[in-house]
């Protein structure tokens, strides 16, 4: 079997993170952000399993699950946030949130 | 045995407790009962006074065996010393120190030869062990010397105190031997450099015996009559603290054993003459009054300080029993210096030319105050000093010199400003300052027991005239009061005061009027009162000193004797004899008892205070003062002759004043210099304050100024300023950054992280 080479990994996953900011900086919908951290969080989590493989280590991608298990409390916490936003604004523009800041 | 000398320190405790009480409880009890606190607890100092000199009488003893008897005496009691002082003094000086006050000791490594040392070898480290010394000084009591003594036998070993240095091996290089084993020295460094103690002690002589009495006695007396003085003063608590706190702190300067305890006491009555100048200090003159007197005080105590600090260089000791008998030891420039910038002291608390522009303004404050602190007492620190240190002037001529003619050109000049004044406290007080020239005119001769001699009699008749005017300003508003009508206040002098607004007030108010006169006949030097013969003495003395300066001096002497006698007998004229110029002084009525039994008490002592056959009697002074201040005898002149000149002088000059205004109605229009210029300079004070005040205040305003405005407003006040605004535009700029827009922060996280990734691909290849 051919391996794919690393260094294709790790384009692919700086690819990913880069759209993934892109997203977070650039979009306003929190939906979107919030699926944008999601992609950049997920890019990391394929650098590492592919850098795990290409190493022969293990901790590599017992790290990642560590990761998706966080990842899910966040999304959950994320989207309560959403609902929580939607219902009092009913918009969910990420601009309009910013009552808190000084 | 004595029984009451060893309660020397109750002395000072007693007035000390008065001001503590007053504090705590002075308002509890009242203005009265808090003047009659006061009045008792210096009366019950002066008792003990009167019983620890008559005790101090007794210890007189013959030359051979003095001081032992005292000494075992006083052993008992702990740390005293017993130590003789002059050539053949008959009575002990007893030192008591009270608690050592300061001690400066740096370490202490002791060098000691390893093997005998023979004189006039040079010293290599090879030769030399350093000890540690077992140096416990937790009394005070260990010496050092002593202890090297008795650890190291003198020929074996010997040690000496590398005083100053710890570098022990930068020492060794300077140090030969000298003479004997134990006199190894590290040259260049001074002796007195390094370990220095300084102990707060009392010193019992008959100087000091003297002053005590007088402080105390006077004081009391000035006491009781406050009690009547200021019976209507709504702050007689305040009043009777500070004079309490006065008292205690004349008796620390003139019981104090060294010279730093002398300058505390120095200080201390300096604080509480500002402090009762300024009494009523809601006027702003009378806060002037009490500004200008601390101010000019402090250029004197500069010079005083400096002076001590000469003489601990030279001597690395303050105390006088260590300092006095070396006097000899100084030379030089420092024999010079050091007496000169302690006269410079004295001319600030002593009012003498240039500083004596403070007295006359002092007398803003209550009267008893001018009495008390700025006549008898305080005034005088400056010619008690002198006597006290006298080793030092005796050391240096020229100094002698320089505190007579200083005292010469004050006694004439303050008395001729004396005889146009119309306020009757400026005469008093500018009378003063000429009679504290005339002390130091004594003092200045050598004849120091003539000096402190008129000391004495000047504080019982001066304090008698400073009371008796009060007396009769009370008497004078007692009359306007009667009368219903004030009379207007001229020259800005208040009606109470001003003399030619007096007149027959010897009828109206007989037993103030009487000892007033009295007074000021003793002031003038009429025979047989006590200023005779105080003043006679001290012409005598200044005419025996020799020399054109001194006979020079003595004329001037005369002079003032005669001026001095023409502005009283001006003053017992305007004020007591002829019809009253005023309602109020027709109808002026007699002060209370409380003030005029002070008076009468005084008056006894102005007419007997001088009387040699007292000294007869075994009154103490003013031979005794020779034990102490050194016998002087007179030789070569005609005592009977001079003192006939003297009296001559005293009477011309009451005759002069009789015929100019007793004789006919006084022509009050000439008077506050109206009668020609030489009376319009006098009145002007010689325009001394206004020239004092053109060329050092003014500057110093101008000085001051500057600082206010450019130094601290500009430079310091800019600094702190100039670090709060930058800060602020810091902050201006910065909040930018915070702006809580989150993709901000994102963008901004994002830029570093690849920045920091950028960085490990170039820095970390």
């Amino acid at each position: 079997m051919n391996a794919v080479p690393l260094g294709h990994w790790l384009l692919l996953t700086t690819a990913l993170f880069g759209v993934g900011a892109a997203g977070v900086l650039l979009r306003r919908n929190v939906m979107i952000v919030l699926m944008s951290v999601e992609l950049m969080l997920n890019a990391v989590n394929i650098a590492l399993v592919a850098a795990a493989r290409a190493h022969g280590q293990i901790e590599g991608q017992l790290f990642v699950f560590f990761s998706l298990t966080v990842a899910a409390a966040e999304v959950a916490v994320g989207l309560a946030l959403v609902v929580a936003i939607w219902r009092s604004l009913g918009r969910t523009d990420v601009d309009d949130v910013s009552v808190m800041h000084g | 045995m004595p029984t009451f000398i060893p309660l020397l320190p109750l002395v000072l405790a007693l007035p000390l407790a008065g001001v503590v009480l007053l504090v705590l409880f002075g308002g509890r009890i009242g203005g009265r009962a808090s003047g009659w606190l006061a009045t008792t607890m210096v009366g019950f100092a002066f008792l003990l006074s009167l019983a620890i000199a008559f005790e101090y009488e007794g210890l007189r003893e013959a030359p051979a065996s003095s001081g032992t008897e005292a000494d075992h005496a006083l052993d008992d009691e702990g740390s005293h010393s017993v130590e003789e002082h002059g050539a053949s003094p008959e009575w002990p000086v007893i030192e008591r120190k009270l608690w050592r006050w300061m001690r400066v000791n740096r370490s202490l490594p002791l060098v000691v030869a390893a093997e005998p040392l023979a004189v006039g070898d040079t010293i290599d480290e090879t030769m030399l062990d350093i000890v540690d010394v077992p140096y416990t000084d937790a009394l005070g009591i260990l010496d050092l010397s002593i202890s090297v003594h008795r650890m190291w036998s003198a020929d074996q070993a010997l040690g000496l105190v590398a005083r100053d240095a710890i570098e022990v091996g930068e020492v060794l290089s300077d140090m030969n031997v000298s003479a004997g084993a134990d006199q190894i020295r590290p040259l260049g460094i001074p002796e007195a450099v390094g370990d220095f103690s300084l102990d707060v002690g009392l010193r019992l002589d008959w100087l000091s015996v003297l002053m005590l009495l007088v402080i105390t006695g006077v004081g009391f007396l000035i006491h009781i009559y406050s009690t009547g003085y200021m019976a209507h003063d709504p702050d007689r608590r305040r009043y009777f603290t500070y004079l309490n706190l006065f008292v205690f702190s004349m008796l620390v300067l003139v019981l104090g054993s060294s010279f730093l305890t002398l300058f505390v006491g120095w200080e201390l009555v300096g604080a509480c003459s500002y402090l009762l100048i300024g009494f009523w200090h809601r006027s702003e003159a009378n806060a002037s009054a009490g500004r200008k007197a601390f101010i000019v005080n402090r250029i004197g105590d500069l010079a005083f300080l400096v002076g001590m600090m000469l003489l601990w260089t030279h001597f690395g000791s303050l105390a006088f029993g260590d300092v006095l008998p070396r006097a000899a030891e100084l030379t030089g420039l420092a024999a010079i210096a050091a007496p000169l910038l302690l006269l410079g002291g004295a001319t600030g608390k002593s009012a003498q030319i240039p500083l004596y522009v403070w007295l006359p303004d002092a007398m803003a404050g209550p009267t008893p105050v001018s009495a008390l602190i700025h006549a008898a007492t305080m005034v005088t620190a400056g010619v008690y000093m002198i006597a006290r240190v006298h080793p030092l002037f005796d050391n240096a001529p020229g100094a002698m010199a320089a505190v007579a003619v200083v005292g010469g050109a004050t006694a004439l000049i303050a008395a001729l400003i004396a005889l146009v004044q119309v306020d009757i406290k400026r005469v008093l007080a500018y009378s003063t300052v000429s009679q504290l020239g005339y002390m130091f005119m004594a003092v200045g001769s050598g004849a120091y027991v003539a000096g402190v001699f008129h000391l004495m009699t000047h504080a019982f008749f001066k304090a008698l005239l400073f009371l008796g005017a009060g007396s009769l300003m009370h008497a004078m508003e007692h009359g306007a009061e009667h009368a219903g009508e004030h009379p207007e206040a001229l020259d800005g002098i208040p009606y109470e005061q001003d003399m030619r607004h007096m007149g027959g007030l010897l009828r109206r108010a007989p037993r103030t009027g009487w000892t007033f006169l009295i007074g000021g006949l003793a002031l003038a030097g009429v025979f047989p009162l006590a200023g005779f013969w105080s003043k006679d003495e001290i012409l005598l003395e200044v005419l025996a000193h020799g020399g054109g300066l001194y006979t020079a001096l003595y004329a001037v002497g005369l002079l003032t004797a005669f001026l001095t006698a023409l502005y009283t007998g001006r003053q017992l004229l305007l004020v007591l004899f002829g019809e009253p110029r005023s309602e109020a002084a027709a109808q002026a009525g007699e002060s209370p008892l409380s003030m005029t039994v002070p008076l009468i008490v005084l008056a006894v002592l102005s007419i007997v205070g001088g009387l040699p056959v007292l000294s007869a009697l075994g009154a103490p002074f003013p031979e005794r003062l020779g034990d102490v201040l050194g016998h002087h005898a007179v030789e070569g002149l005609d005592k009977i002759v001079l003192a006939l000149i003297a009296s001559a002088a005293a009477l011309a000059g009451l005759g002069l004043a009789w015929w100019m205004y007793g004789r006919r109605v006084p022509d009050l229009g000439l008077m506050a210099g109206r009668a020609g210029a030489a009376s319009r300079v006098l009145w002007g004070k010689l325009y001394v304050d206004e020239a004092y005040h053109i060329l050092f205040v003014a500057p110093f305003v101008r000085i001051a100024r500057v600082l206010w405005k450019f130094v601290d407003n500009g430079l310091v006040d800019g600094a702190v300023n100039g670090v709060g605004r930058s800060l602020l535009a810091a902050g201006q700029w910065s909040r930018r950054w915070q702006g809580g827009r989150v993709r901000g922060y994102g963008l901004s996280i994002l830029l570093g992280a690849a920045l920091m990734v950028a960085w490990l691909f170039v820095a970390a290849p």
